[in-house]
């Protein structure tokens, strides 16, 4: 590759790096809002105490609509994850090998995301891990995370 | 004559106004869909969480498949009943009677049925990627949470969530990659005694399976399926129809289905599956234990999901899969009969007939026509179905009568 990030990134000057980007919704729009600040922003629910990943309309542990938009700590660990040696498809085949990766935040929630700034072979489930605001075109910003 | 017993009422509803120019806010069918069933709910007085079934049409708009469990994760409900529904106008009649039947069979106990019928906002400006391109089972519609959440990050497909789910699995249990291989050279073994199968005449070994390229760590090559082309068909009709036909008649005693989400991210476990509640529930219908039946035919279209499936349908306890594995044969010859036609990794999988190919091979070998592969004892039989990513299963006994 010839694109100057760093492995892990997709490499921009890439001919087939036309990524498949988040277009936000009205329900979604504080959450990309709070990453292009570097914040991540998830909702709470008013009504039962929980945290709601990813942003809904209602609760998914009451299906209460009283949700609140909170900044928490954008770190986590590793819950599990796994090493893409072909691409998930082909939009993807410059980040080949691919780290894609569950993230256990701090408050609980699950997210997706990609590792970067680390080797395949010394990713470990519970590794400690903090995010990585990403700005992608579009303006739109993607949460990785690289080792703590 | 056998039908409803009148053990299942209608609790409760709501309806929307009708109008010919929309007023209110747009919202996704998905976010329609919850709207309706906490107004619904809220009107019988049921708490959201004390749903467990659902019928559905195909309108959600954001989810062209999947969309009972696209529902269920978004709703957050651990279902035992979903229900799609393609019936147009009668649509909604067919939703209340499965419903009802369903519950006096005991499958559920609160079923939310619901149409949606409101304008959805139009997106703020033409997609990158266009909602016709759908990454596979992955919606990549506006609006759905994959399109959003998941496939930004390459989570897409179905390798990648299998192989999250292994790697999960052995970091809590250990990591004896052989068992996972033998599950694959064993059914090799049933495949070459099946001439129909894609892989008739080519057995593996445990070796061969480690040494074949690595998709997406720790699954290689050969413990994922094969698609190809195919077919199949079941008829099913009534004991005392049945008792006059040239074969033995197969009952189905006992059945069972389960669904928590439809991306593993936001599944309730990666070790407790969907399966679980899904066998028990046909088990105990059965009135037998797993130790009972003459065979299993557990849907594979990766060997992780038979180990999990093995642990979860009750064959072992929770981590024990890979010993257990180790200590039995699963070939038709063997002490444990574990996908006697092949399974999907060794006869193929034929889309959707791949998972059917399951029921045949259970029938085939109740009714004593499965040639050289034919088992001794064949009166009883466990088979197991999974859609999406350990999304949606559901398992069956069946008897031989």
């Amino acid at each position: 590759m010839s694109g100057g990030r760093p492995p892990g990134y997709p490499q921009r000057d890439d001919p087939v790096a036309a990524k498949p980007l988040p277009v936000p919704t009205p329900t979604s729009q504080p959450y990309w809002d709070g990453l292009a600040r570097h914040e991540l922003c998830l909702q709470h629910c008013d009504a039962c105490d929980a945290w709601v990943y990813y942003p809904r309309h209602r609760c998914p542990a009451c299906l209460s609509d009283r949700l609140s938009w909170n900044t928490v700590d954008a770190a986590g660990t590793v819950y599990t994850f796994t090493v893409a040696r072909r691409p998930t498809a082909p939009p993807f085949a410059d980040e080949v090998p691919q780290i894609i990766a569950v993230v256990a935040l701090g408050v609980g929630a699950h997210v997706t995301t990609t590792l970067v700034d680390v080797a395949p072979e010394d990713v470990r489930i519970g590794m400690p891990v903090t995010g990585v605001f990403d700005a992608q075109g579009d303006g739109v910003t993607l949460l990785r995370f690289r080792p703590a | 004559m056998p039908g409803l017993r009148g053990g299942a009422v209608i609790a409760g509803f709501v309806e929307r106004t009708p109008e010919r120019h929309f007023t209110g806010t747009p919202r996704f069918g998905l976010e329609q869909w919850s709207d309706l069933a906490a107004d619904a709910l809220a009107d019988a007085g049921i708490a959201p969480q004390e749903v467990d079934g659902l019928c559905c049409g195909g309108d959600t708009g954001e989810s062209p498949m999947f969309i009972p469990s696209t529902i269920a994760e978004y709703c957050g409900w651990s279902l035992n009943f979903a229900e799609r529904l393609d019936l147009g106008g009668a649509s909604s009649v067919g939703m209340v009677w499965r419903a009802a039947a369903a519950i006096e069979l005991g499958a559920c106990e609160v079923v939310v049925c619901a149409a949606t019928q409101q304008p959805r906002p139009s997106p703020p400006r033409p997609l990158a990627v266009g909602p016709r391109v759908t990454f596979g089972a992955s919606s990549n519609a506006w609006g759905s949470p994959q399109a959003e959440f998941d496939i930004p990050y390459g989570n897409l497909g179905q390798n990648c969530g299998y192989a999250m789910y292994a790697q999960r699995y052995h970091d809590e249990f250990g990591w004896d990659q052989r068992s996972r291989a033998k599950i694959v050279a064993d059914q090799r073994v049933s495949a070459c005694a099946n001439p129909d199968a894609v892989w008739f005449g080519h057995p593996v070994t445990v070796d061969d399976v480690l040494a074949s390229p690595m998709i997406a760590d720790p699954l290689h090559m050969l413990e994922i399926v094969m698609p190809c082309s195919g077919g199949a068909a079941l008829v099913v009709t009534s004991a005392e129809r049945a008792a006059r036909l040239p074969h033995r008649p197969v009952a189905v005693v006992g059945f069972g289905e389960h669904l928590t989400h439809k991306t593993p991210t936001y599944a309730p476990s990666l070790t407790q599956t969907p399966v679980g509640p899904a066998a028990h529930r046909a088990f105990a219908m059965a009135g037998v234990v797993p130790g009972d039946v003459d065979m299993v035919e557990l849907y594979d279209c990766y060997s992780i999901t038979v180990m999990l499936s093995l642990e979860d349908s009750g064959f072992c306890g929770k981590g024990e899969g890979m010993e257990f594995v180790r200590h039995h044969d699963l070939s038709y010859r063997g002490d444990f009969p574990c996908n006697t036609h092949g399974g999907q990794l060794g006869f193929g999988q034929p889309g959707l007939a791949g998972g059917m190919s399951h029921v045949v091979e259970a029938v085939r070998q109740v009714q004593g026509r499965a040639g050289d592969r034919q088992l001794a004892r064949h009166d009883l039989a466990y088979v197991s179905g999974t859609g999406g990513i350990m999304s949606e299963q559901a398992a069956l006994v069946l008897r031989g009568l």
